[in-house]
């Protein structure tokens, strides 16, 4: 499980990378979601995986999950999310107000 | 009383800017009213706290009473309080400067300038790694809206590139956060420090890795070279007291690189983690902040350079290490900040005034108001080149005793100080071209009515912003014995982690 998640973590961060170095505003806006995706897995990832255990300490179980990453993801989900929203208004308004969707505002 | 000092700073502006929020329907007048009051009171809170710090011990504050290292806590360290205070001093008359008119481009103004501060407040104040991310983020969702205040093609453009790389910023962030928490399983900078000092060999690598993720970051934030590219245009298309206050986020920036390389790999094995890349690259941002400053067409852009520039200097202050080194960057610190924020209001001024040509560096009939213009013009320019009588001069001289047991002198001495001359050239090219070369125009008398209406209580924020400057030159002394304990106090970091984690923290 730990070579299968590895390799999501880094095909996204690489098709994230890639799409954020495109010259058009939408496939930048997609590069930012791949990699807030790829982030939020990897920092979920580093808590250990554990499978079918709970995060809360409870009475006659040993072995816990660690709820931490869960916290920070969570807080990570929704900045990301606020933040992608954001840049997609953005991307509309530079495209009404600079007539193209060129990150750069002109056709090259 | 005192305990709840340490979150009074991150919380003035919080509830204030809620509230202007809910109070978005009164006047102009009266929101006017509150945000002022709201900063002249985190003026004196941040005094206070100062003043508390540097007597006394650190104050910590954790937050909902979880205790260190399991729940998130506030520190107010010397830096810390030191920080808060100059961005509520810059604030304040950024602020001023807006309630003229500015403000009124664009909605919630007063609203996002608050959280704005929010977010500044809460970076410096925060003890919790991934705490000081959430207040990045809050500092920069702020400014997205800040900056695209007063709308306009060239703001939009600007806008989405400074929010695209800051996103990509705050991605490398939480890669960095998460490797950390992924070897030590914590998150608090106290407890981090004593682990990376105990840090295993095997261990060692990702450490290092997560440090320099940590430092791409602030030095995204600080504009050092080569992550300079974004910050020309954005400060130059910003409305005026926006630009003022984002003199100050580069700041945040540098406040993160120290903590980095006093704090958390302030000793053991990864202490020299940024040995090898801090002072090449602030020297290489002095050398490539003075070209930028030469070839700038245009005054606001020029003086976007100027802020490259001065991170550049603070950072080759912060590189050389030491007390010395830190306290001539403490020292530097607020005066680029006044300094430069008053630069982009006085830029504002002037491009108003000049109706053909804005801040272009191109000939413009004869400009109203040139004498106090020009006057407050040439002082800025001292200031910023570091001349002698003024608080740059005594910033550079600072900087350049650091620099003299450091094996590195050679190249400090002639970049700063070329750099310095460079600078001197510039401006005075420019200020001749904007207040010397007139082309005879329309009668200035016409516009006098219209443009000058209130030109001394307009240039009043850039005056006071000037005479924080001279309060530097005047009480350099004391200020240096400030900066002196700050810097002693950061280079001690066992105070920092026993006030956070109790006696076990050595």
């Amino acid at each position: 499980m730990e070579a299968l998640l590895s390799l999501i973590i880094g095909v996204l961060t690489a098709c994230g990378v890639y799409l954020m170095l495109r010259g058009r505003s939408f496939p930048v806006v997609l590069g930012l979601t791949l990699l807030s995706y790829a982030v939020n897995v990897f920092l979920f990832a580093m808590g250990r995986l554990t499978i079918g255990q709970p995060p809360i300490i409870r009475e006659g179980i040993s072995q816990y999950t660690d709820p931490l990453p869960q916290a920070l993801v969570l807080t990570a989900i929704v900045i990301s999310f606020g933040m992608t929203a954001f840049a997609i208004v953005l991307a509309l308004k530079a495209r009404a107000e600079l007539g193209n969707d060129h990150v750069d505002g002109r056709e090259s | 009383m005192t305990t709840h000092l340490v979150i009074a700073p991150i919380l003035l502006p919080l509830l204030s800017g809620i509230l202007l929020l809910l109070l978005r329907r009164i006047t102009v007048r009266w929101q006017r009213g509150l945000g002022l009051l709201a900063l002249l009171a985190q003026v004196s809170v941040a005094v206070i706290l100062l003043q508390h710090v540097l007597d006394g011990p650190l104050q910590v504050y954790a937050l909902g009473n979880w205790q260190a290292p399991f729940g998130i806590v506030l520190v107010a360290d010397p830096l810390a309080a030191w920080m808060v205070l100059i961005t509520a001093l810059l604030g304040l008359f950024a602020l001023l400067y807006a309630c003229q008119g500015a403000d009124r481009a664009g909605r919630h103004f007063h609203v996002l300038f608050q959280l704005q501060l929010f977010g500044l407040q809460g970076a410096f104040l925060t003890g919790d790694l991934f705490n000081l991310f959430v207040f990045f983020e809050i500092l920069l969702l702020a400014s997205y809206g800040l900056l695209l205040h007063g709308s306009g093609p060239q703001r939009t453009r600007a806008g989405l590139h400074f929010v695209v790389i800051n996103l990509a910023g705050s991605t490398l962030f939480l890669f960095a956060v998460g490797t950390l928490y992924g070897v030590f399983g914590t998150l608090n900078m106290a407890d981090l420090a004593v682990q990376i000092r105990q840090v295993t060999p095997e261990q060692i690598g990702l450490v290092r890795l997560a440090g320099l993720l940590l430092f791409g970051v602030f030095a995204l934030k600080a504009a050092l070279v080569p992550l300079h590219l974004w910050l020309p245009a954005a400060y130059s298309a910003a409305t005026a007291p926006v630009a003022a206050l984002f003199v100050i986020m580069t700041k945040v920036g540098a406040y993160g690189i120290l903590r980095l390389d006093t704090l958390l790999y302030g000793q053991g094995a990864a202490a020299d983690l940024l040995d090898a890349w801090l002072l090449p690259l602030a020297l290489t941002t002095l050398v490539l902040g003075t070209l930028g400053v030469m070839a700038s067409t245009a005054l606001r852009r020029q003086i976007a350079w100027l802020v490259v520039l001065s991170v550049g200097s603070l950072l080759t202050a912060f590189a050389l290490g030491g007390v010395n080194g830190i306290a001539a960057g403490l020292y530097y610190l607020p005066h680029t900040c006044f300094a430069g924020g008053a630069f982009f209001l006085l830029a504002d001024s002037i491009a108003r005034r000049r109706v053909d040509a804005g801040d272009r560096f191109a000939p413009n009939g004869v400009l109203v108001d040139r004498r106090l213009l020009g006057g407050l013009f040439f002082i800025l320019a001292l200031l910023v080149a570091g001349l002698p009588p003024l608080s740059g001069f005594v910033g550079k001289f600072l900087i350049l005793r650091a620099a003299l047991d450091s094996p590195a002198i050679a190249w400090v001495l002639a970049i700063v100080l070329g750099g310095g001359l460079l600078t001197i050239i510039a401006l005075a090219r420019s200020g001749s071209v904007l207040f010397y070369r007139s082309v005879p125009g329309d009668n200035p008398a016409e516009k006098r009515s219209q443009a000058a209406r209130r030109l001394s209580t307009e240039l009043l924020p850039v005056g006071g912003l000037v005479l924080l400057c001279l309060v530097l030159v005047i009480g350099a002394g004391p200020v240096d014995a400030v900066t002196r304990t700050i810097a002693e106090q950061l280079l001690q970091p066992e105070i920092y982690i026993r006030a956070v984690l109790g006696g076990s923290g050595t």
